[in-house]
């Protein structure tokens, strides 16, 4: 009953964003997701051979992670701030809503908005595609790994926004985020780089290589724009590792939260 | 005693925060588990410096410390997997250098490791040359670059003029290291081949910080240590042969002979063994590798096994 009950409140919470996100006028960047992919479709039959379908994927699914990493920064960072410069905050957890739940609430909102999102953003890639090939391949399965992959950073990438933001100010906190995000695509180098150092600076990089998000592994961009499968253990892990990730920054937020004065 | 909801929240979150933790650290061996291979085909970002140089906005002194430290990942991971296969580090190292020229870390460890033959190197002495002479022509005060250029000449390519003149050249230069006149002109005479090898490994190991370029070089000078005593062991029995008209059974006959004192031993303190044909073997030739004598009949000289990750400081 009582999990019912908490259920409820952060599945309000959660669609209230959401809600408030599309009123922000969010999903207007799928017009110039829709412009951009539509113009690159046409023109690149055009000017090149052979490569229309490796364009298509390989611009479409950036696009898809950029946009939506813009998206989930930008929105993530002002999702607790926002709520108190407007004083809603004190609205909501006068009700009987607990601090952990708003979080979670919270998280769960912004994530949803990010995978309607890119829902919209991968009909759109799978158009062009049909569009510029004439049909479809069965390679193209890959493509969808691509996309949930790209969803799963976003989950990683929204639970570090709604970290910062539970502490830091929205600048600061875009800042942190976005400098996580440029490092955790590097993250392969940071633990090789671990991995031939001694002592003490050893442990200190060891420590911060895994601290970091590994985003190098989220990204298949390349290898399922030429055809290339991606295994199902891979699947299977990363995804393991993107809910742990966030469930551990998600508790991070959660642990700051819970102790911050409100006041 | 009754626990406050806040604090229930809190012991919730920290066990979900070190749980996930914890978790997320098993999940990223688990991946990189899976793409232990895929690693050396990703070295290599990009090939074209000037690309690199546009993506780089400037900052291509990072970059090239990135690309150093892939090649060296690069190298070791091949090594470690007993691969012979360095395609890769040749261009590295160019990339590399291109980015900064002034990087000579990487000029040296292409000396040591781009011209020797697999699995030791990539055996590519031509590519090894024209790193080096490329390094030569943005830094031509650094004599560490004279000596890797001399030093290819003459142990991967036994050009002894071209040699000297790269070692003559290098002992020129301001801050030199003393050996570098006595090699030039050992080179030029091309005399005491078991000296100047030793010099030279002396130098490289005199000259470098890396660990894994001085291990290599210590490894080598007891190598050429093994190899002088067991040529001067063998012309002492033939010496013996000659003079009593048998082989000796011992060392005990060659020394009461007069010609040695005491049983010889490598450098490692085992005693060498003589064998009945008169030869002379180590007694565990897999614990002294590069060792070119000493060895049993048909046995390959020993390769040393995966050697420490290389120090970067």
């Amino acid at each position: 009953m009582n999990s019912n009950v908490t259920g409820a409140r952060i599945g309000y919470i959660a669609f209230n964003t959401f809600r408030e996100a599309v009123r922000d006028r969010v999903l207007y960047n799928l017009i110039a997701f829709a412009l951009l992919l539509s113009g690159a479709a046409i023109l690149v039959g055009e000017i090149s051979i052979d490569i229309e379908r490796l364009v298509v994927v390989n611009l479409g699914l950036t696009a898809v992670s950029l946009f939506g990493v813009v998206i989930a920064i930008f929105i993530g960072i002002g999702l607790v701030s926002k709520e108190i410069d407007k004083r809603t905050l004190y609205t909501v957890l006068s009700r009987p809503v607990r601090r952990w739940e708003f979080v979670v609430g919270k998280f769960f909102g912004l994530t949803g908005t990010l995978v309607v999102n890119t829902f919209f953003m991968a009909l759109g890639v799978f158009l062009a595609l049909v569009y510029v090939a004439h049909k479809f391949e069965p390679m193209d399965v890959w493509v969808l790994a691509a996309l949930y992959f790209i969803v799963l950073q976003f989950f990683i990438v929204c639970a570090l926004a709604l970290f910062f933001s539970s502490f830091s100010t929205p600048l600061m906190s875009a800042i942190f985020t976005f400098a996580l995000f440029v490092i955790g695509n590097l993250s392969e180098d940071l633990r090789g780089f671990a991995r031939v150092t001694s002592g003490l600076g050893g442990a200190v990089a060891t420590a911060i290589a895994y601290m970091v998000p590994n985003f190098s592994a989220l990204n298949v961009i390349s290898q399922v724009a030429h055809g290339d499968p991606v295994p199902g253990r891979l699947i299977l892990y990363n995804t393991a590792y993107a809910l742990l990730y966030s469930a551990m920054a998600i508790s991070g937020a959660v642990l700051i939260f819970q102790r911050r004065n409100l006041k | 005693m009754k626990m406050t909801p806040t604090r229930r929240v809190t012991l919730a979150a920290t066990a979900v925060f070190l749980l996930s933790l914890s978790g997320s650290v098993t999940a990223i061996h688990a991946i990189d588990r899976l793409q232990a291979n895929s690693v050396p085909q990703q070295a290599l970002y990009l090939r074209s410096t000037k690309v690199l140089r546009r993506l780089s906005l400037g900052y291509t002194g990072l970059l090239a410390d990135i690309y150093w430290t892939r090649a060296v990942q690069y190298f070791g991971q091949q090594h470690h997997n007993d691969s012979g296969d360095f395609r890769l580090l040749s261009p590295l190292l160019e990339v590399t250098t291109e980015l900064d020229p002034q990087l000579l870390p990487a000029y040296q460890f292409g000396a040591n490791f781009l011209a020797p033959k697999p699995p030791n190197g990539a055996g590519l002495p031509g590519a090894a040359l024209a790193l080096t002479q490329y390094g030569i022509a943005h830094n031509p005060d650094q004599w560490r670059l004279y000596y890797n250029l001399g030093f290819i000449y003459y142990t991967e390519l036994n050009d002894y003029a071209k040699a000297a003149d790269a070692f003559k050249r290098g002992s020129e230069l301001p801050g030199t290291n003393d050996f570098m006149p006595i090699l030039a002109a050992r080179m030029a005479q091309h005399a005491g081949e078991f000296d100047t090898a030793r010099m030279l490994w002396f130098t490289t190991y005199q000259s470098t910080k890396d660990a894994r370029i001085r291990q290599n070089a210590v490894e080598h000078l007891l190598a050429l240590q093994v190899d002088e005593d067991i040529t001067r062991l063998e012309q002492v029995i033939q010496k013996y042969r000659a003079q009593t008209g048998h082989l000796p059974s011992s060392f005990g006959d060659i020394e009461r002979a007069g010609f040695i004192r005491g049983t010889p031993a490598d450098p490692k303190g085992h005693a060498y063994r003589l064998m009945p044909d008169g030869r002379i073997e180590v007694e565990d030739p897999q614990k002294i590798y590069f060792i070119t004598k000493g060895l049993p009949p048909g046995a390959e000289p020993p390769q040393p096994p995966h050697e420490p990750q290389p120090d970067l400081k």
